[in-house]
């Protein structure tokens, strides 16, 4: 990628097609409403739009990356191909018995979600394969063939395979495909052994089944785009970018759609990842605030935190278990269901509680005026002060305060005894507080103490509770972006090649094998690079290597990274050293006279980092002229204080704010507490800190 | 905070905030611990409490087998140990089935918590470990004395020094010192996470102690509380059900009684205790009860000292449920699962219309003991190895839905996943899938058990440790709706097996388990056809079942199956 390339971002959304275009060191950006029927479409649009703004031809364009939720809707919305699985004898019912247990353990109702697939469309061939790889029953090919032509006189469109230990021996997957392909030609096939070659046969298969439900889909969709860019102008190559915060090339997505599924949450992280390197901050907690949800983040060393499994489709208010679970490299985030639509009410201990039901966009909160009779977060903010109600979106949207009180007092205030303000106040805080506990929940299963972290927040609703989160979590240092609101469509563009290559295998450290170790790690490295190097026939690509260990008896793996130096020239001591060293500053002890064994190789594959001119920080200047007043409500110090009303576009490089202040712009607000004061950075952030900061 | 007693809203923000506190200490000790229970099935629970020991908030995950023991835990503590001998950087330990949680695999761990000097309150917690030393995980002791090592309550640690002495005697009781070890400086280190934040805690709101938010918490709790048993009819009823036991049939009585401020669960006239290890302390009995009571009238309530107490439970001493020292009780979740269906057989007369029908009730799990063959040479590399595994049968319809398939009610364990239990040991899951037909008819059908074939690698032969139940007792419907099917247990070559006990299974054999299914709710006559056709089209039922128990007809028949061989039937 040089560094005169005009590149494009596109990231399609739930409700907007955010595109993005860098230009000689210019960036233009534009939101256009999706186009559900085809999404295509809306890109064409905000295409041209910033085009024209830029003053380019779609032919100008050197690249074009692009993120999107198609996926994740279509498994949410059950909107796939119609798909048949070939599983072991045995084994119909691994997808739909999940767990065996229930996510929630009080509710004598529950409904568990229905697996992708229902049993009929599940079909099994006897075959079977041990946990050591060897075959306990070889496969016999005449009845692949007879299941092949069940399969076609069904009209079944895409094909999932997944074999029992398929991931440690892939022959029977193999010889599925290669009777699939010769007699179902026009059938898509995705092995187990490709898209999720990790142990844990629900996750695999799950995994695998996704991604053969929405690869027709995906595929057509990719095959669409590519040709009406192409049609206007822009023959550029088309990269997707994927769950794990890089970007493959379009046919490896159209191969592995499942690996698009959470990318523009992904772009997101990128985009906070960006300006923690730019800002030079090493450790970051990315916050990103919407309409419905929040998502939180932990970025180290510019990196974003990743995991091996997440769960899609959660079901039952977010909670744990209630959707599908997809094992693919991703960026870790902790998804809750707290925005400004997060609707409150008073439950039966006379306590607020707040979403994970959401108001949406229509009704939309009460202050909107649309028939909304519940209070919403945005009723609290707008009640407490920290929305102005004739300058929200731009003055496009009319709040109204009396609409908000009303349903305060009528929802909240009169069972609780309390007046709007204290309402608001509690529902602020209730919201507030279970993202503060989300984060520091997160933070402790990783090991982290959150002082002396930075908050990078983006969305609307972030810079409106951002800095109350701080005071919660003890962060000092906060800062908001400019371009926030578009703001995973502009980390794509900062995101690199990449493509991570796992394997279960399991070895105990008393077995250690260092010439097995030293293929597996070179076979996963030649895998992963594969697939960078069709995305970049030129770049140095680096390795990153990875082992997920535990003491032998424990269920739970961490993950430890090697040199390469020690991954091609593995030994014992090594990695013993370096799995105690993690080990001790997660759980603070080791534990003496137990064995240690790896369960799962890791290699990630990407193009060097972009080099990124580190942002000079500017000295604290003149305290920016207010232009109004407004009573706004400090929940640390409980009541109403007098905050200066500031523009964001009349700041300028070094303008200081003292809280309690708040800073509109067209999209949000930012609320500096009375404990802090913000500071305009030379690339636009506000960056704010604690007055008492040592 | 700037008045002297927090607001209404700093009081919300601390009950949210010490749920937060109990559910990391939770988290925490699922990552660390070494046992498969813990780990896989959530055998575990995580509670802090008041300074005069009232749980104020306990985790949401965990088992409910906890729910009261971890409750009632920390008073035990108090009083063993003694007000005056309570010290910064103490940490006390018991395995106690009757004054911990029902058998002595369970090791509570308990630390005062103290802020600026003063002690404030307690952080708790339990897990089940891999082993506890004497005749290992089963049925088979004739007294508790035989099921292991005894930890009474005691100091783990005095003053921040672990007490060595008591180290080196667990070490040399059990067959896994350094696991249970591990474990045990695990529970402590959770309680220190729970500590540390209850700390910053205390410290942003101001609080020299915890009694305003005590109260706050269980005044509010114990109102929520009372309002639904208010709404209840102040009435009494009866209800039982017979089970296989080990030997001979077990039946638990209840009788319930609505009062204007508690529910009474009585267990007069139940079995005996039994002379293998299926006992249970009433501790354990009674934390079944209230979970059952709990889920039909007052689910969303947080568990805590004043939402729990209105439930009372009585049982005559020497019955099965209240089982006194030093009966056999290592196995005592066999008969605890099933107190949920007992209690729902009464509370069905006060509450119609809530209450599912019966279910598989107890895990179906079982252990299997790997050896290389005896009969002939073992190959080289046979091994020596204990697997347990756990598995649910089918759940109970409910009211308005179907019973949940192969899912665990009223445990919350998980399965483990086949291709990790093949790593574990020389052990081949040969078969783990739905029952088709094991849901008992009705308007709501219950959920499916599952089949399962197990056997050993080759050159391994097994001792097979049956702990299964509802092989002779069914589960059973609920107005109108049928039985679910009976746990069926064999050798592939049909050598017949028992539910319960220790058997060997010779090299080359498998053994073949049909897991119990839940029962129907209401007359199958009733149900939605297009349900019926669905579970046709599923496999769910077979042909023969559609017509006999639902009155499909052939021609019906015929056209799903049609459409399911053709790829037309896709949801």
């Amino acid at each position: 990628m040089k560094r005169d390339s005009i590149r494009m971002g596109v990231d399609i959304g739930g409700t907007f097609t955010d595109v993005v275009l860098e230009c000689h060191g210019q960036r233009v950006s534009t939101k256009v409403l999706t186009t559900y029927a085809a999404p295509e479409d809306a890109i064409l649009e905000g295409m041209r739009q910033v085009c024209d703004r830029a003053g380019i031809v779609p032919a100008d364009i050197h690249q074009i990356i692009h993120g999107t939720t198609l996926a994740t809707n279509a498994l949410i919305e059950r909107r796939g191909a119609k798909t048949a699985l070939i599983t072991t004898e045995g084994f119909r019912d691994v997808i739909e018995m999940r767990t065996e247990s229930r996510f929630e353990q009080y509710d004598l109702n529950l409904e568990l979600p229905e697996p992708l697939l229902p049993r009929q469309m599940r079909l099994t061939l006897r075959e079977r394969v041990d946990a050591g790889g060897n075959v306990l029953i070889p496969l016999d090919r005449a009845e692949v063939e007879a299941l092949a032509d069940r399969i076609a006189a069904m009209g079944v469109e895409s094909v999932a395979v997944g074999l029992l230990h398929s991931y440690l021996n892939d022959t029977h997957e193999r010889m599925i495909r290669d009777v699939l392909a010769e007699r179902l030609a026009d059938v898509t096939v995705s092995l187990s052994c490709e898209v999720s070659p990790q142990m844990r046969e629900y996750e695999r298969f799950n995994t695998t089944v996704a991604n053969a439900y929405i690869k027709p889909l995906m595929k057509s969709y990719l095959g669409r785009l590519r040709g009406r860019l192409a049609e206007q102008g822009a023959e550029c190559p088309v990269f997707l970018m994927h769950s794990g915060g890089g970007i493959i090339s379009l046919e490896s997505a159209a191969e592995f759609p499942v690996r698009l599924v959470e990318s523009g949450p992904a772009g997101g992280a990128v985009f906070a990842a960006d300006i923690a390197a730019r800002h030079g901050l090493d450790r970051v907690l990315s916050f990103d605030m919407g309409g419905t949800t929040a998502k939180i983040c932990l970025i180290r060393d510019r990196t974003p935190k990743t995991a091996r499994v997440f769960e899609v489709a959660r079901t039952y208010r977010f909670k744990k278990g209630s959707g599908m679970p997809i094992s693919i490299p991703v960026i870790d985030m902790v998804e809750i269901g707290a925005g400004g639509g997060s609707l409150a009410h008073v439950d039966a201990m006379r306590q607020i509680r707040v979403g994970p039901e959401s108001a949406g966009s229509e009704p939309g909160p009460a202050c909107y005026g649309r028939g909304g009779d519940r209070p919403a977060v945005t009723d609290a903010d707008l009640t407490l002060g920290r929305l102005d109600p004739e300058g929200f979106a731009g003055g496009s949207i009319r709040l109204s305060p009396e609409a908000s009180i009303g349903t305060l007092t009528r929802v909240l205030g009169e069972p609780l005894d309390m007046d709007a303000t204290e309402a608001a106040f509690g529902l602020a805080e209730v919201v507030d507080e279970n993202m503060a506990n989300a984060a520091r929940v997160h933070a402790v299963e990783n090991g982290e103490d959150l002082a002396g972290y930075t908050m990078i927040a983006f969305g609307g609703a972030a810079p409106l509770h951002a800095g109350r989160l701080c005071e919660k979590l003890g962060i000092d240092r906060l800062l908001v972006p400019p371009g926030a609101g578009v703001g995973s469509a502009i980390g794509f563009l900062r995101a690199p090649f990449s493509f991570e290559a796992t394997r279960s295998v399991y070895m105990r450290l008393s077995d250690f094998d260092p010439d097995a170790i030293k293929a597996l790690l070179s076979d996963l490295r030649d895998e992963a690079t594969g697939f960078v190097r069709t995305c970049d026939a030129d770049s140095e690509i680096l390795s990153e290597f990875k082992v997920y260990m535990r003491y032998t008896g424990q269920g739970w793996e961490i993950p430890v990274t090697l040199t390469e130096a020690q991954a091609m020239a593995p030994d014992a001591a090594s990695f013993l050293a370096l799995f105690e060293a993690d080990y001790a500053r997660l759980f603070s002890r080791t534990v003496a006279g137990l064995d240690v064994e790896i369960t799962v190789w890791s290699v990630n594959a990407t193009t060097p980092p972009e080099t990124v001119a580190r942002i000079e920080p500017v000295g604290a200047g003149e305290p920016a002229r207010s232009t109004a007043q407004r009573s706004l409500f400090d929940p640390a110090l409980a009541r109403r204080v007098d905050a200066t009303v500031i523009a964001r576009a009349g700041l300028t490089d070094g303008d200081t704010v003292e809280g309690p202040a708040a800073i509109t712009e067209d999209e949000t607000t930012i609320i500096v507490p009375s404990s802090r004061c913000a500071l305009r950075q030379s690339d636009g952030c506000i960056d704010i800190t604690r007055k008492d900061a040592p | 905070m700037t008045s002297v007693k927090p607001s209404n809203v700093a009081y919300q923000v601390m009950w949210n905030r010490l749920i937060s506190v109990v559910e990391e200490q939770a988290q925490a000790l699922v990552r660390t611990a070494f046992s498969t229970s813990v780990r896989e099935a959530g055998d575990l629970s995580a509670g802090v409490y008041d300074a005069d020991g009232r749980m104020l908030a306990q985790a949401v995950t965990g088992t409910p087998g906890h729910v009261n023991a971890m409750a009632d835990a920390v008073a035990h503590f108090i009083r063993r140990i003694g007000r005056d001998n309570i010290h910064e950087g103490d940490v006390y330990i018991t395995n106690d089935p009757w004054e911990g949680t029902g058998h002595l695999h369970d090791i509570t761990m308990v630390t005062p918590s103290f802020h600026k000097g003063r002690h404030v309150g307690f952080f708790a917690c339990t897990a089940h470990v891999v082993d506890i030393g004497g005749r290992g995980f089963g049925a088979d002791g004739a007294s508790v004395y035989e099921e292991g090592l005894y930890l009474p309550i005691m100091k783990f640690a005095d003053r921040g020094e672990v007490d060595q002495t008591l180290l080196r005697i667990v070490r040399g009781n059990v067959r896994e010192p350094d696991q249970l070890v591990g474990d045990m400086y695990a529970l402590a280190a959770c309680n220190d996470i729970g500590h540390r934040r209850l700390s910053a805690m205390m410290e942003e709101f101001e609080l020299d102690d915890l009694s305003g938010i005590a109260e706050f918490i269980l005044d509010n709790s114990h109102r929520a509380t009372l309002e639904r048993i208010a709404a209840l009819p102040r009435m009494s009823a009866e209800g039982s059900m017979t089970v296989d036991g080990f030997d001979t049939p077990i039946t638990l009585k209840v009788r319930l009684t609505v009062a204007e401020d508690h529910i009474l669960t009585d267990f007069a006239g139940t079995s005996g205790v039994d002379p293998k290890g299926i006992n249970c302390p009433l501790v354990y009995a009674k934390a079944y009860a209230c979970y059952a009571l709990k889920c039909a009238i007052a689910p969303e309530i947080p568990n805590n000292a004043a939402s729990l107490a209105p439930f009372r439970i009585s049982a005559p001493e020497g019955t099965i449920v209240n089982a006194v020292h030093p009966a056999p009780v290592a196995l005592r979740h066999i008969i605890g699962h099933f107190v949920p269906d007992a209690v729902y057989d009464a509370l069905d007369k006060i509450l119609p219309g809530v209450v599912p029908a019966e279910g598989a009730g107890c895990l179906c799990n079982f252990q299997l003991s790997l050896r290389p063959r005896t009969d002939a040479p073992a190959p080289n590399g046979a091994r020596r190895a204990e697997v347990l595994i756990f598995n649910s049968g089918g759940a109970g319809a409910r009211p308005a839905h179907d019973g949940l398939n192969a899912t665990a009610f009223p445990s919350g364990v998980m399965t483990m996943p086949v291709e990790a239990t093949e790593h574990a040991g020389p052990v081949v899951i040969w078969r783990k899938e739905l029952r088709p037909g094991s849901g008992g008819a009705g308007e709501r059908r219950g959920g499916l058990g599952q089949f399962m074939e197990v056997g050993a690698r080759e050159g391994h032969e097994f001792d097979f440790q049956a702990m299964f139940d509802r092989v002779d007792h069914p589960a059973r419907g609920r107005r109108g709706g049928a039985a679910g099917g009976a746990t069926t247990i064999g050798q592939d070559d049909g050598t017949p097996m028992r539910g319960k006990g220790k058997q060997f299974v010779p090299h080359g054999r498998r053994v073949m388990l049909g897991l119990p299914g839940g029962a129907g709710y209401g007359a199958a006559a009733d149900r939605d056809p297009a349900l019926v056709r669905r579970d046709l089209a599923r496999g769910y039922i077979d042909a023969d079942a559609a017509v006999r128990d639902y009155g499909m007809s052939a021609e019906d028949v015929a056209e799903v199956e049609a459409a399911v061989h053709e790829g037309r039937w896709v949801d």
